[in-house]
């Protein structure tokens, strides 16, 4: 067993977990969306970018720009966030609520790839 | 590149964890500790002023407790979060400058550089094995031709020298053992504007490699390799290496040449001279017994060329039972010191080699070999650059640097192939032959020394000359280096060699005279001063320019006007 394995695999599956859990409920509803959620799935998310600089595989090169598409995708959500609240001070609508939320279905889409990237490499590994 | 940032983000996997997790756990912090409004309302910071609060609080810019003033419970988690956010700065930032300042990321950089330097070289360039002595002159001279190189070393001294050197020219130096070949692949040895590989390291082993290593990944280079051994060279010459020189043989040749036929030792060092440098005078060396100190390698070389040449010698060795005795006996001593020298009869002898390996050691037999004997003419071999202030001071008759030489012969083999055709044939030829040429040679040329080059009379590089002379018509040497400004006058210049391909062997005409007549693919070695070479070549070139040489007059160039000098000339013949 490799300890760098295990925190890199936790990362990785946290942040899809972390993500599919904000991103579940109607999509509209801002009740079903929590923003301590979003909150810990870009930190999480970041981290796991972090874990997967410097591999010069292939596999990995791949791993880092799935990881990117999130970052980027929960980044741009949250800003909406803080620009609905704080910046236009519309409050939250359905309709910004909606938007958020298929961003972070866009990150949850790459997080997914991505796990399902480690798990074939993994598979790959035979070791 | 690629490599350098993988590295680089690799090592900095642990401080950005620390500084994303410390941002995380402080902003969190702040939203869920509850604080009160200017009203006195219970108000809970959001995620946005809490990221800014954090942002400026952790970078200690400080702009104060925003939007409300803080309770006692945020202004403790505040203090906590302060420490925690300039300490996880602080490491990240000091990680960061100690992976800048890591060796193997230093290595990696300069490297990079190298390899970018050299793949920008858009020219032909010679990629030079070892930067000594030899290494160094020969840089120099490729580079005043206008010839790129690039350089492998493994003496990071030398490479710290050619970045200090100041050449017209970037020379790519890489601090790198050349025996290993992907340290010659990265130095551009599969390039395509690859012109060859110079072997130049001090040790055997190592040249051998090179050689062997070129010839495999890159057969069609030129391979110029140094050898000491005789075993070696042979072994080198085995899978094809184009040129190997043994510089004590070379340097030992030179000096029984110099020896036995100045004239023709002046020529050789006048026609391997490296761009602007100044003329050598001639020397006289008297004829009579020698004394030679030290019989190493070089000594052995320089005794048996004496030999050949019917000198008489004495030898003077520290070490015979070392190195061995030659067969007419040797006197035993350093040299140094008068006894040794005066044992060696040096009263009637007409010269001294001082040969030894030591530098210190040959000046020291020079000068008590002029205090006992001032007549004598004195020969020192000098074995590093770095003495070049008291070798002059010295003013010895002659002073070889083996450097120098082996350096001038690699030159003039890499810009100018036909010159050592032309050396060649020169040997067969008598002093007085070779004197004659060196007067002539010195009365068109100033205080610097000549300069030769190549011309192949082709389509590519004269197209003039090629034309008139597939049109018929007959072209001559003098044609060729007559003034294109004022044909009534020579250019100074001289032809050395006409090397015509024939149809079984090649034909060679050393000194062609000046009704020679030429032919198309003629391959000609010229010598003159720097910058007639411009006049010939204008003139090699251009059609009217050759009809002004070879009528006399402005020939029209267009169409229209030639059919009107024609007709004007066919009425004046019917007059």
């Amino acid at each position: 067993m490799n300890l760098e394995k295990v925190i890199f695999a936790f990362f990785i599956v946290l942040a899809l977990t972390i993500n599919f859990g904000f991103f579940i409920g109607d999509i509209d509803n801002p009740d079903h969306h929590n923003v301590y959620e979003l909150y810990a799935a870009l930190v999480i998310s970041l981290i796991a970018t972090v874990l997967k600089f410097g591999d010069r595989t292939h596999i990995g090169a791949v791993l880092l720009a799935t990881s990117l598409v999130a970052d980027v995708q929960l980044i741009i959500a949250a800003v909406i966030w803080g620009v609905v609240e704080h910046v236009t001070q519309t409050g939250m609508t359905p309709h910004v609520m909606a938007a958020i939320v298929s961003l972070s279905g866009g990150a949850l889409l790459a997080n997914i790839t991505s796990v399902v990237l480690f798990v074939i490499e993994t598979s790959m590994m035979r070791r | 590149m690629n490599n350098i940032l993988f590295v680089f983000l690799r090592r900095l996997h642990v401080p950005l964890i620390v500084l994303i997790t410390v941002y995380a756990i402080s902003v969190l912090g702040f939203v869920l500790i509850p604080g009160v409004d200017d009203q006195g309302n219970p108000w809970r910071m959001d995620f946005f002023h809490a990221f800014y609060f954090v942002s400026y609080m952790g970078s200690t810019i400080g702009f104060g407790e925003i939007p409300y003033e803080f309770t006692g419970a945020q202004r403790m988690w505040t203090t906590f979060t302060i420490y925690a956010t300039v300490i996880s700065w602080l490491y990240a930032i000091g990680y960061m400058l100690t992976i800048v300042q890591d060796p193997a990321l230093r290595n990696l950089l300069t490297e990079h550089r190298f390899r970018r330097g050299v793949r920008r070289i858009s020219e032909p360039f010679y990629l030079i094995c070892g930067y000594g002595d030899t290494g160094n002159f020969l840089v120099r001279a490729l580079n005043e031709a206008g010839i790129r190189a690039v350089v492998v070393e493994i003496d990071q001294d030398r490479i710290n020298q050619l970045e200090l050197e100041g050449y017209n020219t970037y020379v790519p130096g890489l601090c790198a053992d050349a025996s290993v070949p992907d340290n010659l692949i990265k130095a551009g040895l599969q390039n395509l504007d690859c012109a060859g590989v110079v072997a130049l390291t001090n040790q055997d082993a190592v040249n051998l490699k090179v050689a062997i290593t070129s010839k495999l990944l890159n057969p069609g280079l030129r391979t110029i390799a140094r050898a000491e051994t005789h075993d070696v060279e042979k072994n080198i010459a085995s899978f094809g290496t184009d040129h190997i020189i043994n510089p004590f043989d070379t340097f030992a040749g030179r000096l029984a040449l110099a020896l036995h036929s100045p004239g023709m030792y002046l020529l050789y060092e006048w026609m391997t001279s490296v761009p602007h440098e100044s003329l050598r005078e001639p020397v006289f060396p008297p004829s009579g017994r020698w004394i030679l100190c030290g019989y190493g390698r070089f000594g052995k070389a320089v005794h048996e060329r004496l030999k050949a040449e019917g000198v008489s010698s004495t030898v003077i060795e520290a070490t015979p039972e070392i190195t061995g005795t030659p067969s007419d006996g040797v006197v035993v001593g350093r040299g140094t010191e008068a006894e040794t020298l005066h044992e060696a009869d040096i009263q009637h002898a007409v010269g001294l080699v001082a040969g030894t390996d030591d530098d210190a050691n040959n000046l020291s037999i020079v000068m008590t070999a002029r205090s006992l004997n001032p007549d004598l003419f004195t020969v020192l071999r000098q074995n590093g650059r770095a003495n070049d202030v008291i070798f002059n001071a010295v003013q010895s008759d002659l002073i070889m640097q083996r450097g120098n030489i082996i350096a001038r012969k690699i030159f003039a083999t890499i810009t100018n192939p036909v010159l050592t055709d032309f050396l060649r044939l020169a040997r067969r030829h008598d002093d007085d032959w070779a004197n004659q040429l060196i007067s002539r040679i010195g009365g068109i040329i100033g205080n610097e020394a000549p300069h030769v080059w190549m011309l192949t009379l082709d389509e590519e590089n004269a197209p003039a000359v090629n034309t008139a002379l597939e049109s018929g018509e007959t072209l001559t040497v003098q044609n060729i280096i007559t003034d294109p400004h004022d044909f009534s006058r020579t250019l100074p210049l001289i032809v050395l060699l006409i090397k015509r391909p024939g149809d079984e062997a090649e034909q060679e005409i050393i000194l062609p005279a000046g009704q020679e007549p030429l032919q198309p693919g003629d391959q000609l070695l010229l010598c003159g001063r720097f910058g007639s070479q411009s006049s010939v070549e204008w003139l090699v070139a251009n059609l009217n320019v050759l009809e002004y040489v070879l009528y006399g007059e402005d020939r029209p160039a267009g169409t229209i006007w030639r059919r009107w000098v024609r007709r004007n000339h066919a009425a004046r013949e019917l007059q």
